[in-house]
């Protein structure tokens, strides 16, 4: 039996559950609600000018990429869209989700105005800028 | 499950629902043995396989990647595929996260058997590898006529 065949067994969610269909929903653009998302793993970091989100979310095109500000959460979600021939059936499933969607909470001293966002290769890059006036700055010392 | 009830903030829900998921997916495949080449769980790059009567596609999820770096070859019906995904950090930043993978990888996928070789494609689009396989003529299901 061939790794493949091992883990169709082996696989007690979307793919075999609801067989193609649940890759095929990613195709056509359909929003399944019972979907659980995949959390896309990102890196975080923050320097002087702010904080700078890296998420790594493959599959997704800019127009299936949503970034929102909730309150104060920012909340990221993108739709993968593989291409498919239609009666395709799943041999082998690492991702069984056709949805990312991870949310952070944001602090205040953060601009959330001025959010930038890009996408490239599927890793999206968010950069947060804080306040001007909370930027750390740097006081000369007079001689 | 606890959403209704509590007051949690939505850090400790995501990692709550991350264990969750990992326990559902530790139950899932708990009475059936593993494949003998396959990686531990949340290795990089994720990996789908899909197939048809005609073909096998291949997925990798490998986002960020050079797709010049990337090494794909196949032996009878054993695909192998590795390449390197460096993440250079930041100098002068301190980081809260660094979840993403960075470093060498390398995966191999056996194929169903009648895969041909001679007939693969790749490309690489939104940080997805797609291969395709062509099977062979001759396994296909054939309409039969009767005379």
């Amino acid at each position: 039996m061939n790794e493949a065949e091992v883990a169709h067994m082996a696989t007690n969610s979307e793919v075999t559950r609801r067989g193609p269909s649940a890759t095929a929903a990613a195709q056509s653009g359909r929003v399944s609600s019972g979907e659980t998302p995949v959390r896309p793993p990102v890196d975080i970091w923050e320097d002087k000018d702010g904080i700078t989100l890296c998420a790594d979310m493959p599959g997704v095109s800019k127009d299936r990429l949503e970034l929102r500000i909730d309150g104060n959460n920012l909340i990221i979600e993108g739709q993968v869209q593989l291409e498919l021939s239609g009666k395709a059936e799943a041999l082998y499933a690492d991702i069984r989700s056709s949805l990312y969607r991870r949310t952070f909470s944001l602090s205040g001293e953060l601009e959330t105005g001025k959010i930038e966002a890009s996408l490239k290769d599927g890793v999206l890059t968010v950069h947060i800028p804080k306040r001007a006036e909370l930027r750390p700055r740097k006081i000369d010392v007079a001689t | 499950m606890f959403g209704t009830t509590t007051n949690m903030p939505s850090s400790v829900f995501d990692e709550l629902w991350q264990l969750q998921q990992e326990v559902d997916e530790l139950f899932g495949s708990w009475s059936s043995p593993l494949g003998i080449r396959s990686p531990p769980r949340g290795s990089f790059p994720a990996i789908n396989v899909g197939q048809t009567s005609e073909r096998v596609d291949i997925y990798l999820f490998a986002p960020g990647i050079d797709p010049k770096s990337l090494d794909i070859s196949i032996q009878q019906n054993l695909l192998t595929v590795s390449g390197k995904r460096e993440i250079k950090a930041h100098a002068e930043a301190s980081y809260y996260r660094q979840e993403r993978f960075s470093g060498e990888f390398r995966r191999v996928i056996s194929l169903p058997e009648d895969v041909d070789p001679d007939r693969v494609q790749a490309r690489y689009v939104d940080g997805i590898v797609q291969i395709g396989v062509q099977r062979r003529e001759s396994a296909r299901p054939r309409q039969i006529e009767i005379q």
